[in-house]
């Protein structure tokens, strides 16, 4: 892990708040910068644990997961399917233009 | 009024058994409580006209003798579990108008066994949190200590609160990484956090999938053993759900705990943690002693780095998990003229800050170039601490723990994140291992606050956390109500 006070600037912040696309206000950004920092300082002190012989460990059930047959168990719910659509029109999902 | 809202759940389901009484004059001291209690802001939504029905269709099978294990039982649902046509917002902006087309298969197994909703509680907005100040409705109110505004603990802390308060029978929470043990410990009550994969996810908001688990909240460990009787079980549409029977779990209630060993981790009394917590802590290992239990030194080395890769895992899945919230299909849209605008938007404006910046550290780690140092390095680390819980169930049955290095905190106290996260220092390392934990009251400090203790069992040892936890409760004898519980 990267050195402990310089582990994200304002341009990395920005930067992954594109990926994760979150609009973060201007005024907002020096203070999650240094909470971000905080954290992410915080954590680097797992470098301290060797884990050179160590498998990752994803999920704790320990079982396979299981596959199911791939059968059509309902259907017929488009009303359902976008009742808490924002919006919708003749059974779609709308959104802003994509294309000009 | 006040004799039925004496009644814990097991009482409540005998004297209703025995038509002593009725389903529908208990749900109604319920909904009177919640009403007197409204200014804790335990409830999100309240459902009095599907209450009053469900009691009544209780009351017909109480008397026609086909009563299930949870008849006529009012509990109050956390909201973070689909409830169908009943709206569910996760305590956040961005779902703050989600009408469910589903119900959660926790809940589902709950109605089916008889009980009765009250409604939605609040909690830290998506889970995330430790005080109940990330919900977006603002605090809830701890019912102890009425002339403060203590923290109720979070992230389940309307569930927490709406026990303590009497405002609920019971209530149903999550924990992913202490949101039903620690809330439980500050508001006086047991909390109950199963097995990872005890109880099906399906239909639950999804914070931390390889963490998150459902429990009980209750006020005693029969309580909490009926209602996971219910809550838990199989379920084919949650790929992590555990293929395995669960035992009844009230056969259990009175095993004792003779000739059992309880682990004592030397690493879970450091600095920072409350002195009279650590006198409380030390009184509950005597008494478990004196019931006959082997008491034995462990270590758990470690402990120490369970938060930091809690902080690491949490968010990495959380970022993910809520990739879903994008304006498109349910939840809020922010308008804009182009996509991208209006994702960014959207989910500006409807997150939170501490969603926001769990999602902005997620996205971190496991982005190009970071994922092996802190992602991958996390995953190995959980594994060194589950290896560490699984050599010392070698030695021992249980490990006995404080479940909170302090009672509850003043509201409104502006804490850093960081700050904040270390509510769970001794309440994650269970969560990282998948292992069933429970808190329960053993006393109050001297300001008068509640102090839990926290018992971790084996895998799918719920059994024997029953058992032992039943033997702690009846010796400390915790029989305090809240200054701010209805009467």
């Amino acid at each position: 892990m990267p050195n402990k006070d310089t582990i994200v600037d304002v341009p990395t912040v920005n930067k992954i708040a594109r990926l994760c696309r979150l609009d973060i206000p201007e005024v907002n950004k020096e203070s999650l910068t240094n909470d971000l920092n905080n954290i992410l300082g915080f954590v680097a002190q797992l470098d301290e644990v060797d884990t050179s012989n160590v498998e990752p460990l994803a999920s704790v059930t320990g079982h396979k997961l299981p596959l199911r047959s791939d059968d059509v168990n309902d259907g017929n719910i488009e009303d359902l399917v976008l009742k808490n659509a924002p919006e919708s029109s003749s059974g779609f999902f709308v959104v802003p233009k994509v294309i000009e | 009024m006040s004799e039925l809202l004496d009644l814990n759940l097991v009482e409540a389901s005998e004297a209703l058994k025995n038509k002593k009484i009725s389903s529908l004059e208990l749900t109604k001291a319920y909904l009177k409580s919640i009403s007197d209690t409204s200014s804790l802001g335990a409830y999100l939504e309240i459902v009095e006209d599907k209450a009053i029905s469900m009691a009544k269709e209780s009351d017909k099978k109480l008397i026609n003798g086909t009563a299930r294990p949870l008849e006529g039982i009012p509990i109050g649902i956390k909201d973070m579990f689909c409830t169908k046509d009943i709206k569910t917002t996760a305590s956040s902006k961005i779902l703050e108008n989600f009408i469910p087309t589903y119900e959660s298969t926790v809940t589902q197994n709950l109605w089916n066994d008889g009980a009765v909703i009250l409604g939605k509680l609040s909690c830290d907005e998506f889970a995330m949190g430790s005080s109940n100040e990330t919900a977006a409705k603002g605090n809830v109110i701890n019912p102890w200590l009425k002339n403060k505004k203590m923290s109720p603990g979070g992230s389940s802390g309307g569930s927490a609160a709406a026990v303590a308060s009497r405002s609920a029978l019971a209530a149903t929470g999550t924990d992913t990484g202490g949101s039903i043990r620690q809330p439980a410990a500050f508001c006086g009550i047991t909390g109950l956090k199963p097995t990872y994969g005890r109880c099906s996810r399906w239909g639950i908001v999804a914070f931390s999938s390889s963490l998150d688990q459902a429990g009980p909240l209750t006020r005693t460990v029969s309580d909490a053993a009926l209602m996971l009787n219910s809550m838990a079980g199989y379920d084919q549409k949650d790929s992590t759900s555990a293929n395995l029977k669960m035992p009844d779990l009230m056969d259990y209630l009175d095993k004792g705990i003779k000739g059992k060993k309880i682990g004592i981790p030397k690493e879970y009394t450091q600095d920072g943690i409350s002195e009279e917590i650590v006198k409380f802590y030390e009184k509950s290992i005597d008494l478990l002693k004196d019931e006959g239990a082997e008491i034995i030194p462990v270590s758990l080395p470690h402990t120490k780095y369970a938060l930091p890769a809690y902080y690491i895992i949490a968010p990495a899945e959380a970022s993910s998990n809520l990739a879903r919230y994008d304006g498109v299909r349910y939840g809020a849209r922010q308008e804009a003229s182009s996509l991208d605008e209006m994702y960014e938007l959207t989910r500006g404006n409807g997150f939170g800050d501490e969603v926001k910046r769990r999602i902005m550290i997620g996205t971190y780690v496991l982005s190009s170039g970071y994922y092996d140092a802190y992602y991958l390095k996390a995953q190995k680390v959980r594994r060194l601490i589950k290896e560490d819980f699984e050599n010392v169930y070698k030695q021992v049955n249980y490990i006995l723990t404080p479940s909170t290095p302090t009672t509850s905190f003043e509201l409104g106290k502006k804490q850093d994140p960081l700050t904040m996260y270390l509510n769970d220092i001794f309440t994650v390392p269970a969560s990282l291992a998948g292992l069933p934990g429970i808190s329960l009251p053993v006393g109050l400090d001297n300001s008068g606050l509640p102090i839990g203790i926290q018992l971790i069992a084996n895998s799918f040892d719920e059994p024997g956390l029953i058992s032992t936890a039943r033997v702690l409760e009846k010796n400390a004898g915790f029989n305090f109500i809240a200054d701010g519980a209805a009467k």
